[in-house]
């Protein structure tokens, strides 16, 4: 049965985690330690795992016959509904785990819960990618605070990290009527239920580590909308390149 | 993923006592494990150290050319195939970078010399990823002719190294049938994809043979490398096994290796393979191979960009320390 606002609610959560999953998996093979490579690469390939099933699960509900890579390669820009904040280049290795910090927060925060959903499947999902971010975090929380504490040099690559992407992560906690009408039974949680629940992860982190996030830097939105940062379209462009060159074939 | 530092030479160190020497070699002939703190010849340390290095050093150079596709794999479930297969090499390198340390030599020293460019990796990632193709060839082939090698690794005198290849092999020949099931995939599709996967085939099949080293004539250490049962098979043998196996799976998907004089030989049941271009082998082991400056390059550019991150860590681990210390002296 075709349910719109499941489907819309998976591909969000999908989106999320296949284009980050795309960032990290940038990075593999350059990483500044072979350990941290290995962790780049793992962390990529869990949240590739997640976007698969969230991508499926959307295609699913959705009910117009078009499976993971149809969903993943078939769509331009403004069919994307992820959050600006994983589409935003790797920069340094700083920037890049800044960026995982602020989204694993999220994901702690969001996967325990929605593993309680009324949906069968986006529950079975949630437990599996929680169990995931549990790591991830760990992860991402330990750099943000040796970076943080490490050197003069790190800190303020840091500190650069967090001011730069600061302002895309209140967009985490924006709902519309898809949360909305979702959370209302029991399918979605809430994203503004989650904000306390991410500051209680991030404010600890980041005191420990000695940064601040910016004042007064504002709140960049509409990734959920399909209103994207121009670094979208380059991303799409390499990882939708061979979809697009040999339509039809298959891999 | 492969070892090319069997044929390295390494001097004979000076006189060394004859009766450990023997004691050593006895131990070698009962097929026992020699073991990090045992007595062992210098020369039999030093072609370790050289070889199990140059293998990680491969591991992760081998990452460059597969991760060039990290990004455009043409599926989900490619791109989590290689993805995990890159993880791999990186995991594998690790492992082999512990078990060369149980030698004497820190990693960080082994890095150096792989940067510094005096140590050697396995040419065979100095050729390009040119289509998606490759990433199936480099898989069917190129870990295929390592495997080849790898096995009888398995039972290498040296117990560390030995240890560390029955799992490493494990994961090379599930990342072999994976290259050959994507690359099957390719010779079963479009003209184009046909295309892709007999170009990958001529590009990759020559430099593939060429991956188990110079042929048994001018491969002056083997004697003493199989005395020591480092290796247990030459050159040679492992490139006939490796063809022979190959050229009936290239068939069977429709594929051709480019090679005229390629026939079978009913008498002896061998494939008999064409004269192997050694001058190319010999041209990329100088550096100048397609890709030996870019490969070098990215791994310098690598090591460069993360020297902040590894002094933060260092940095952040010695005030942590210093911290508990002086925590401890207040109670």
């Amino acid at each position: 049965m075709a349910d719109a606002l499941t489907a819309a609610y998976a591909l969000r959560l999908g989106d999320d985690a296949l284009i980050l999953s795309h960032r990290l998996s940038e990075w593999v093979g350059h990483g500044p330690e072979l350990e941290e490579d290995i962790a780049l690469a793992n962390t990529a390939l869990d949240l590739l795992g997640q976007a698969r099933l969230l991508l499926a699960c959307a295609g699913e509900r959705e009910g117009r016959g078009r499976d993971e890579d149809a969903l993943a390669y078939g769509r331009d820009v403004l069919d994307f509904s992820n959050l600006l904040l994983v589409e935003q280049p790797n920069g340094d290795f700083a920037q890049t785990m800044m960026r995982q910090f602020l989204f694993d927060a999220y994901a702690v925060a969001l996967w325990p819960r929605l593993s309680a959903s009324r949906d069968e499947v986006l529950a079975g999902i949630a437990g599996k990618a929680a169990k995931e971010a549990a790591y991830h975090v760990e992860q991402s929380a330990a750099w943000v605070v040796r970076m943080g504490d490490g050197t003069e040099e790190s800190h303020d690559r840091a500190q650069a990290g967090l001011d730069l992407l600061w302002p895309y992560a209140g967009e985490i906690f924006e709902a519309d009527e898809v949360e909305a009408a979702l959370a209302e039974k029991g399918i979605a949680v809430a994203p503004s239920a989650l904000r306390e629940h991410w500051q209680a992860r991030v404010g600890p982190v980041l005191e420990e580590a000695g940064l601040a996030p910016p004042e007064g830097a504002g709140v960049r939105t509409g990734g959920r909308q399909g209103r994207h940062s121009e670094h979208l379209g380059h991303l799409l462009a390499e990882f939708q390149f061979m979809q697009r060159a040999y339509p039809g074939a298959r891999w | 993923m492969y070892t090319q530092g069997l044929n390295q030479a390494v001097e004979e160190g000076g006189p060394e006592d004859a009766e450990l020497l023997a004691r050593f070699q006895a131990k070698i002939d009962r097929e026992e494990k020699i073991e990090p703190n045992d007595w062992m010849p210098e020369a039999y340390r030093q072609t370790l150290i050289r070889q199990i290095s140059q293998h990680a050093h491969s591991e992760i150079v081998g990452m460059l050319p597969e991760g060039n596709w990290l990004t455009r794999a043409p599926s989900l479930r490619r791109k989590a195939i290689l993805l995990a297969k890159v993880q791999d090499e990186g995991g594998h390198g690790l492992y082999l970078y512990a078990a060369a340390e149980t030698l004497g030599i820190s990693r960080a020293e082994m890095v150096e010399r792989l940067l510094e460019g005096r140590a050697r990796y396995s040419s065979i990632f100095n050729y390009p990823t040119i289509t998606w193709a490759d990433i199936g060839a480099v898989g069917w082939l190129v870990d295929g002719a390592a495997i080849m090698n790898q096995i009888p690794l398995c039972r290498c005198s040296y117990g560390p190294y030995a240890r560390a290849m029955i799992r490493i092999c494990k994961e090379e020949s599930f990342h072999q049938r994976q290259g050959y099931e994507a690359i099957s995939r390719l010779a079963e599709g479009t003209a184009a994809q046909k295309r892709m996967a007999q170009d990958a085939l001529d590009r990759w099949w020559w430099p593939s043979l060429m991956m188990f080293g110079p042929s048994d004539a001018e491969s002056p250490h083997t004697a003493r490398s199989m005395r020591w049962k480092i290796k247990r098979f030459t050159n040679d043998e492992l490139r006939q096994k490796f063809v022979d196996a190959t050229v009936p799976q290239a068939r069977l998907i429709g594929l051709e290796p480019p090679d005229p004089e390629l026939r079978y030989d009913e008498e002896s049941g061998h494939w008999r393979f064409g004269e192997i271009d050694w001058s190319e082998f010999n041209e990329v082991l100088a550096g100048n191979g397609p890709c030996n400056r870019e490969r070098m390059a990215a791994r310098r550019k690598a090591h460069a960009e993360g020297a902040w991150v590894r002094e933060a860590a260092t940095a952040h681990a010695r005030k942590q320390r210093r911290r508990t210390a002086m925590a401890a002296a207040a109670e």
